[in-house]
């Protein structure tokens, strides 16, 4: 017996990768425009989408994104929390649990979201939101076949956090700033929080809103709708392998 | 804990290299910008790689310190999350180094090919 070195140079995600890129085919196959929307457990997602697309609830919720047909996949631990939330609103929403056969995974990853696909009607959408699991880590590491990445960062977290979580905040095109309504009341700078973004994500698009009352809601539906009406790109250049 | 997800990767890539033979090292590097800490790595990969070819294989990691190069030609090692140009203050940097998460070899146990008669 004797020890042989066998060169691997093989990228450790490159299978989710590829899964992610086949994800990205059927989305722009069927003209489905895919956020991957991502932030802590407790940042307002939920209670954000809610905001958006609340429409005909009346209650200061936006009614929809207009022509926009907007879909949701939940991807949570356990339970269907946020899903139910969401089914009041009239928007397709899938839930998808990581704990049942998945080992409780703290992070949505692209064959998850490929095992969700045939309960997508991607017909009856323009754009499919995309609620990953609650986490500043896990997610910023698997890309799962989206156009764009966008996170929420809430006041109530503190202004260190893009330092602390460098990855998440530097991968999303997006920083949505939220419960801006409890500033007030806390110590909390947004001037810092600012710079600290822009140190980890030079020139980062950010907005400052509250979910909670409203204020703000609009620049995020916009935004949204933005998404919504871009042509798909070509392959992005991350998820080309190396 | 996205380290369960990466070690099992880990293993399928080191086993689909292996065709087989027993597993004796795999050899991970990873990048200063990625967040995988390397003992869970190991911790995971030991129990996931139980009654297949890589077990009691040992696992190694190698920190790739991540490194910036600005627009305006200036070239530094990453040490704080900050990405703008210490130089310059430009925020149009590329990142040369510290973005991989890479198997870059494994060792195996292979059986002398002996052709002299006992």
């Amino acid at each position: 017996m004797h020890r042989t070195k066998v060169r691997v140079a093989t990228d450790v995600l490159d299978a989710n990768e590829t899964i992610a890129r086949a994800n990205r085919a059927d989305f722009d196959r069927a003209g489905v425009r895919v956020v991957n929307l991502m932030s802590a457990p407790g940042a307002g997602k939920t209670m954000l989408l809610e905001r958006v697309l609340g429409g005909g609830l009346g209650d200061g919720l936006l009614d929809g994104l207009g022509e926009v047909r907007v879909g949701v996949l939940e991807g949570d631990v356990q339970g269907s929390f946020d899903a139910d939330r969401l089914s009041l609103l009239h928007v397709p929403v899938t839930q998808l649990n990581t704990d049942p056969g998945f080992g409780g995974e703290c992070h949505l990853d692209a064959n998850m979201v490929r095992s969700a696909l045939g309960a997508m009607a991607l017909e009856e959408i323009d754009l499919l939101v995309i609620e990953n699991v609650g986490n500043l880590v896990c997610p910023a590491e698997f890309r799962v076949g989206e156009d764009r990445r966008a996170m929420i960062s809430s006041v109530t977290e503190g202004e260190d956090k893009p330092l602390k979580y460098p990855l998440m905040f530097r991968t999303c095109e997006l920083v949505v700033v939220n419960k801006i309504d409890l500033l007030p009341h806390l110590d909390f700078s947004l001037e810092r929080f600012l710079a600290n973004l822009d140190q980890v994500n030079p020139g980062a698009e950010h907005m400052l809103l509250s979910a909670r009352t409203g204020e703000g809601v609009e620049a995020f539906a916009d935004w949204l709708a933005r998404v919504a009406q871009t042509t798909p790109a070509p392959a992005r250049a991350e998820a080309e392998p190396a | 804990m996205h380290e369960l997800s990466i070690s099992r990767s880990v293993l399928d890539t080191a086993l689909a290299h292996a065709c087989g033979r027993r597993v004796l090292l795999v050899e991970v590097s990873i990048g200063g910008l990625r967040q995988v800490a390397p003992a869970s790595l190991a911790f995971y990969f030991e129990i996931l790689s139980r009654g297949t070819a890589c077990e009691g294989a040992e696992l190694t990691t190698r920190l790739m310190p991540a490194r910036l190069r600005c627009d305006c030609g200036s070239e530094w090692r990453l040490e704080h999350p900050s990405f703008r140009c210490p130089r310059c203050g430009g925020g149009n940097v590329t990142v040369l180094d510290g973005e991989q998460l890479c198997v870059d070899s494994i060792e195996v146990e292979e059986e002398e090919a002996c052709t002299a008669p006992r």
